[in-house]
């Protein structure tokens, strides 16, 4: 775009935001360049920062006029390069929409913006004895908005649903600017399920500016029970048991011995350092059906051969068992330079297999992998420690990275599972859909944007067709 | 423990292309049907010719470890939850069965939940992949059998309540839930107004509930769960408990009970839970802890589509009455744009099912 183009829609979006809320130099764009996937990074033609939903309305309709494209970020926690400014577009910021707007203790929902951060809705609404299910370990900083974007999960969503469970209805603007809400404040909405289309879209078919949320009862109790196992196929196989025992933990995780070194080394928690795995099980409920679960876990867990045991003692012990977990990315981060985070989803009996392979791999190209794992449905996150100035080392993390998903769906798996597509698995689409398949996804986002405008090259690889479009740069197209 | 069920069963699916490839080159559009158990309700008539796919039945995966089953359209969904039985586990969503002839197809299309929605989630909540026929007869495959997959559009969601309109359910993967080791009800002679202040409340509080429904001047709540929090809540809550033979819940679930027993238009109401319907509370049934409204009679339909919609919600009719007009509330000018341009993403010739969810689809 010529620096005219930009002086242009500069002008035109200061006419509705204030001139500090849009950013046009380089330096002060430095912070949205990328999300938490730092190896995709770009600078926008501007950042547009608003502070209403009106103001978002009309940076949307200048955009539409003006044929730019338009990528929404949160807070920027994301982990597949979803927020990478378009470098001919303009980066839509969301965090000043960061109200409550509304909370309905009798009907459990709460109306808020999509700034607001995921842990900030729990402790608005845990007055009334109610939380917001879905806890991304990133939940004191993303943002709600982000994680209708990914269709976010969490430790518990085994037994409370992922993001789009826990909605009921959005306010999304469309490409032109039209607005209009979606879902209702029942449990459907009378013709096709858009809110069902829009969590985790990934920004491609609309803006979203509301979001009203479901609320859940505080359990009265939640416990934890950690188990150390001598190999990753007997903690495997503890998981199935407990699944089959006919028990649905709140959540169910497992981390393997340089994840649970790193944790140790960062967090103190007290896990098995000798352990090939630990699984750390969380059960909640009334007081009663807690006891009976934990003694029930815990049995289950010595028969299958656990090599210590610890259940957690109080409220501070269990955040404690937790804290360890929930700092594995950062803790494994210490051990390298960098660590790039996978996402792949496998059905639980695969655990040992695909856990198997990754080691196999990781000897191969030579870069140290620690495995931290949602267990209970089969999400796994691999973390590949690597040296992001070394070009070798990028490379070869990237290659061992698409092998761990390509294997995740030759076991019947998927490529993401709670991650999204953004940039970064967009090339791993073809692995798991047809041709005619990614020919229907490409539909359905024409059918709501079809200039594409709406943060091109992510999530669904345009094909062959989109030569009848407006060309993207190079280094967005896929084929 | 017994072996797996392998009940009877056909990949019919390409029969099912075939047909379908024919009536889109002579420009024949199609209503699709298997157990015909929601042939009048739920969406308009639809007078296209019948593709029938009842032959395409029977379970293609169950892994009782992995909580998920994999099944075909038009397997009954009486079959899927005998096999369940067999491993304890069951169907989180508690469907009407309509005497056995109720479909798993069916079911997504028409999203039909039972007394445990709210609780326990709907079907659309359940669905972890699709198999699917688009209108361009392309047998395609979203989601998939594991329990978290964000890559790609949703498409297995929509298919929940798009009445068929968008393709033609082939495989559903479903997530399972294990059966509850004690269910127990409690019954509590209060008004409509207070039973939904009552069931709001309740629902609040971190106990098993998974049933609260209130008809003719009775609450009645349901408990399942572990034997000791059932039992526990149960003392809590006092009320009477029901006979562990009384079959209401059945009753309310398959729609036969004496309520829904006469020729009357049928209302559906879905709102707000906590809302006060202006529309005749005292003779409606409450569901869903106050989610769900039935109503029975005739009605001008402005009247009901604005009580619905001042609650939050939208009505259907969904039994009954004139069933050539539209039978759901209206959407906005935009969201039907928006809605008939995915309808043409999916089945550009308009050969599926046309004019049963709207007219205008």
């Amino acid at each position: 775009m010529p620096e005219s183009s930009r002086n242009e829609l500069t002008r035109r979006l200061r006419q509705y935001l204030d001139a500090d809320n849009v950013i046009v130099d380089q330096e002060s764009q430095r912070p949205y360049e990328c999300d938490a996937l730092t190896i995709y990074c770009d600078l926008p033609l501007l950042v547009a920062l608003p502070e209403t939903t009106a103001q978002v309305q009309q940076v949307l309709r200048v955009c539409h006029q003006l044929n730019v494209p338009l990528v929404a970020r949160g807070a920027g926690t994301g982990l597949c390069g979803g927020a990478m400014p378009h470098p001919q577009g303009v980066l839509l910021a969301l965090t000043k929409l960061d109200r409550i707007v509304n909370i309905d203790p009798l009907a459990r929902t709460a109306r808020v913006q999509p700034g607001v951060s995921n842990l900030a809705i729990s402790e608005a609404v845990a007055a009334h004895g109610l939380y917001y299910g879905p806890d991304p370990s990133s939940q004191v900083a993303c943002s709600i908005g982000g994680n209708v974007a990914e269709n976010s999960g969490g430790v518990h969503c085994l037994k409370y649903g992922l993001t789009v469970h826990n909605i009921l209805s959005l306010d999304i603007l469309t490409v032109a600017g039209e607005a209009l809400t979606i879902g209702s404040q029942g449990l459907d909405s009378p013709g096709y399920d858009l809110m069902a289309l829009f969590t985790g879209s990934e920004g491609l078919l609309g803006i979203v500016t509301e979001i009203t949320v479901r609320l859940l009862p505080l359990p009265e109790v939640a416990q934890v029970v950690m188990a150390g196992f001598e190999s990753v196929d007997a903690a495997g196989d503890a998981v199935g048991a407990v699944i089959s025992g006919g028990i649905i933990p709140a959540g169910l995780e497992m981390m393997d011995r340089l994840a649970i070194q790193a944790a140790e080394d960062f967090a103190q928690a007290g896990y098995p350092r000798d352990a090939a795995a630990i699984l750390l099980c969380e059960v909640d409920g009334t007081r009663e059906e807690v006891d009976q679960h934990v003694s029930q876990v815990a049995n289950l867990f010595n028969s299958m051969g656990a090599s210590s045991l610890t259940i957690s003692q109080d409220e501070a012990h269990r955040s404690l068992l937790w804290k360890g977990r929930k700092s594995a990315f950062p803790a494994v981060g210490r051990l390298a330079p960098d660590y790039y985070c996978m996402d792949g989803t496998i059905p639980r009996g695969q655990v040992s297999f695909v856990l198997n392979e990754i080691h196999q791999m990781s000897e191969h190209y030579d870069l140290r992998v620690a495995n931290v794992f949602h267990a209970g449905d089969g999400n796994l996150h691999p973390l590949i420690l690597f040296d992001a100035s070394d070009p070798n080392d990028v490379r070869k993390a990237e290659e061992f990275g698409s092998r761990i998903l390509k294997l995740a769906v030759q076991v019947g798996g998927c490529i993401t599972g709670e991650h999204g597509v953004g940039v970064e698995k967009l090339r791993l689409m073809p692995s798991q859909f047809s041709a005619e398949e990614l020919l229907q996804l490409e539909d359905i986002k024409h059918a709501f944007d079809p200039a594409l405008n709406l943060n091109p090259g992510k999530g669904v690889p345009i094909l062959k067709r989109c030569q009848e479009y407006r060309a993207l740069p190079a280094r967005h197209q896929h084929e | 423990m017994s072996e797996e069920p392998k009940p009877a069963g056909l990949d019919d699916s390409k029969a099912i292309v075939t047909s379908l490839m024919q009536a889109r080159e002579e420009a024949r559009p199609v209503y699709i049907t298997a157990g015909g158990s929601k042939r009048h309700i739920a969406g308009r008539d639809c007078d296209s010719d019948t593709l029938d796919v009842s032959l395409h039945r029977g379970i293609v995966d169950y892994q009782p470890q992995e909580l998920v089953i994999t099944a075909r359209a038009g397997t009954p969904l009486t079959e899927l939850i005998a096999a369940l039985q067999e491993h304890n586990q069951m169907l989180p969503f508690e469907p009407p069965l309509f005497g056995g002839k109720a479909t798993l197809g069916g079911t997504l299309a028409c999203n039909l939940s039972g007394p445990a929605r709210p609780f326990r989630g709907s079907i659309r909540d359940a669905v972890l992949g699709v198999q699917l026929i688009n209108g361009k007869c392309e047998l395609l495959n979203f989601g998939g059998k594991v329990m978290k997959n964000v890559a790609g559009y949703d498409v297995s969601r929509l298919q929940a309540g798009a009445l068929g309109t968008l393709g033609v359910i082939s495989e559903i993967s479903l997530k399972l839930l294990p059966q509850p080791e004690k269910t127990l009800s409690l019954r509590y002679e209060m008004t409509a107004g207070d039973a939904i202040e009552c069931m709001n409340r309740r629902a609040g509080e971190p106990k098993p509930l998974s049933g609260a429904f209130w008809l003719n001047g009775d609450l009645t709540l349901r408990l399942s769960g572990a034997a000791s929090a059932v039992e526990s809540t149960a003392a809590q809550w006092g009320g009477d408990i029901l006979d562990a033979a009384d079959n209401t819940w059945e009753n309310l679930r398959d729609m036969t009970l004496p309520y829904f027993a006469n020729d009357e238009p049928l209302w559906r109401f879905s709102v707000n839970p906590a809302a006060t319907l202006s529309t005749a509370t005292d003779s409606s049934l409450i569901d869903w802890g106050g989610a769900q409204r039935w109503l029975r009679g005739e009605y001008p339909l402005q009247e009901l589509q604005q009580a619905a919609a001042s609650a939050g919600g939208h009505v259907t009719l969904f039994r009954g009455g004139d069933r050539a007009a539209e039978v759901r509330s209206p959407l906005s000018g935009t969201e039907q744009h928006l809605q008939q341009q995915l309808k043409r993403a999916f089945d550009p010739d308009g050969i599926l099912n046309p004019g049963r969810l709207y007219s205008w689809l």
